[in-house]
């Protein structure tokens, strides 16, 4: 494993590669931190990622883990939930109706659970067993949740998922089905993020993800640009634009393409980050708009729940990468995220959830305000899958309810025009 | 009056092992932490900054987030429970 410890991100304290989360002294979160084989070239580099698995192992050179299922274990790479390898979509029709030049869609709603968080889940949980863990845990707004569930089931790990009650029937249901033990906590994601936090220090043989075990999860994220990076032969595009939550996924996007423009396995320069909030909950973005290097926590009030959380661990990360890629975080509101949705859906085929109408939206509003300049190539970063979020787009459109005989269609629907 | 004060377990080795220590005569969360610094005075260093809370450190009052009432001049009730925690979690 190129991975040789955890760094403290605030004062650089080294720790081993532990189930450890925290710095002891100072608080801050750790990171993992890597040694890579200089030796390689780049050719060799790449040659090994091409004979890997058509999933995110792949990548394993890249990612804190022991013994990666990688090239020389195929049967390996195929255990557990393997996810990863979604496809990278050009999307000339949005670009046009935005007025830009080359857009791109990264629909990683076609993972296992229908989201990006089976590429971190997939990392915890082979680190996980690596360090001896037989019960999965997590605190999640949905998604999470789903995945966790999904692969705990898959590796017949014992699981443990607490998410917010009032969360999309669609993704309790998508989670409960699994076998895991679900758990509904009247309250927020931040309560139920505090409430996991205490449970984590009680339950030491638990790994919850996105707690004890987030500097591993985390990782995972990097997975989606070395993707997008391979997708576009070998080369980073100019321009990222990507939702923000936690701000783990935004920083961890701009980790992967930095680790291999440094390596030379990727052409180009480091891209610009546009994080996307929903106004609803935007910290980051409101933090952004004031100056600010730290974000004041929110009680989160949006339909895009996949995004709602109102105390961002990486806030200042986010914020830090924003500034110096030159980049911004933008916010929109609930209508822009339903018109957001549906832009994506008639442009490309692509039916997101909240989190992509977030996103979507965002670029939009960027390239009308010129932000984003017409000749930049962009990558949309598309989280979520449509269906686990149908309250948003239910009664947006018309249809039509005919007899089944010829003249109720002349009559009733030709004669009005075509639905729309 | 009494506050309850929760340790979170990175913290336990310089709280004597500590998980609750209860503590007495306090008016704000300010105060509470003072009270808990004098027993365990390497806490102060870990929790706190230029006299207000580190970024990482969530202070919570009977569970609400002591930044979204009057952070450290929060009003402690008798029989509160103080909560230390991590911020960097979740997501």
């Amino acid at each position: 494993m190129g991975a040789t410890g955890l760094t403290c991100r605030e004062c650089k304290a080294p720790y081993g590669l532990e189930a450890r989360y925290v710095c002891d002294r100072c608080f801050g979160p750790l990171e993992v931190a890597y040694e890579l084989d200089t030796t390689l070239d780049v050719g060799e580099r790449r040659r090994r990622i091409q004979a890997g698995p058509q999933n995110i192992w792949r990548y394993s050179d890249f990612l804190p883990i022991e013994a990666p299922p990688g090239p020389s274990a195929r049967t390996l790479s195929r255990t557990g939930l393997p996810a990863g390898c979604t496809p990278l979509i050009r999307a000339d029709r949005l670009a046009d109706r935005l007025g830009l030049r080359e857009v791109w869609v990264k629909n990683d709603a076609a993972n296992p659970t229908h989201s990006f968080k089976d590429r971190v889940v997939a990392v915890a949980a082979a680190r996980a067993r690596e360090m001896g863990y037989d019960v999965l845990a997590c605190a999640s707004t949905g998604n999470l949740a789903n995945a966790v569930a999904a692969q705990a089931a898959a590796l017949g790990m014992e699981s443990y998922v607490l998410i917010p009650s009032d969360l999309e029937e669609q993704k309790v249901l998508a989670t409960g089905v699994y076998g895991t033990n679900l758990i509904k906590v009247r309250g927020t994601y931040d309560d139920v993020n505090r409430l996991c936090t205490e449970l984590s220090g009680e339950r030491e043989n638990w790994a919850f993800v996105n707690v004890n075990i987030r500097p591993y999860y985390a990782e995972g994220s990097k997975t989606l640009a070395y993707e997008i990076a391979e997708q576009l032969g070998w080369r980073v595009p100019d321009t990222i634009v990507c939702p923000i939550a936690s701000g783990s996924l935004y920083t961890k996007i701009a980790k992967g393409f930095e680790e291999w423009l440094d390596l030379g396995i990727a052409e180009g320069s480091a891209p610009v980050m546009h994080g996307a909030q929903a106004r609803g909950c935007s910290p980051v973005a409101t933090a952004w708009d004031d100056g600010k290097d730290v974000c004041r926590p929110v009680k989160p009030d949006t339909i895009a729940k996949s995004l709602a959380i109102g105390n961002p661990a990486d806030g200042p990360y986010a914020l830090d990468l924003a500034r110096r890629s030159g980049g911004s975080i933008a916010s929109v509101d609930d209508e822009e995220i339903r018109a957001g949705i549906r832009l994506l859906a008639e442009t490309t085929g692509v039916f997101t959830e909240t989190a992509g109408g977030v996103t979507t939206a965002t670029l939009a509003k960027l390239a009308e305000e010129g932000t984003i300049d017409p000749d930049e190539s962009v990558v949309l970063v598309i989280t979520g899958e449509g269906l686990k979020t149908l309250d948003a787009v239910r009664d947006t459109f018309a249809s039509f309810e005919i007899d089944a005989r010829l003249d109720s269609f002349l009559d009733e629907v030709e004669s009005v025009g075509a639905a729309r | 009056m009494s506050v309850k004060v929760k340790i979170p377990t990175q913290l336990r080795s310089v709280a004597g092992g500590d998980a609750e220590v209860d503590v007495d005569g306090a008016e704000t969360v300010g105060e509470a932490l003072e009270h808990l610094f004098e027993r365990h005075g390497e806490l102060r260093e870990r929790m706190l900054e230029d006299g207000e809370l580190r970024r990482f450190v969530n202070v919570y009052l009977n569970g609400e987030d002591v930044r979204f009432l009057d952070g450290l001049a929060t009003a402690v009730p008798a029989g509160a429970e103080l909560t230390i925690l991590p911020a960097v979690a979740g997501g």
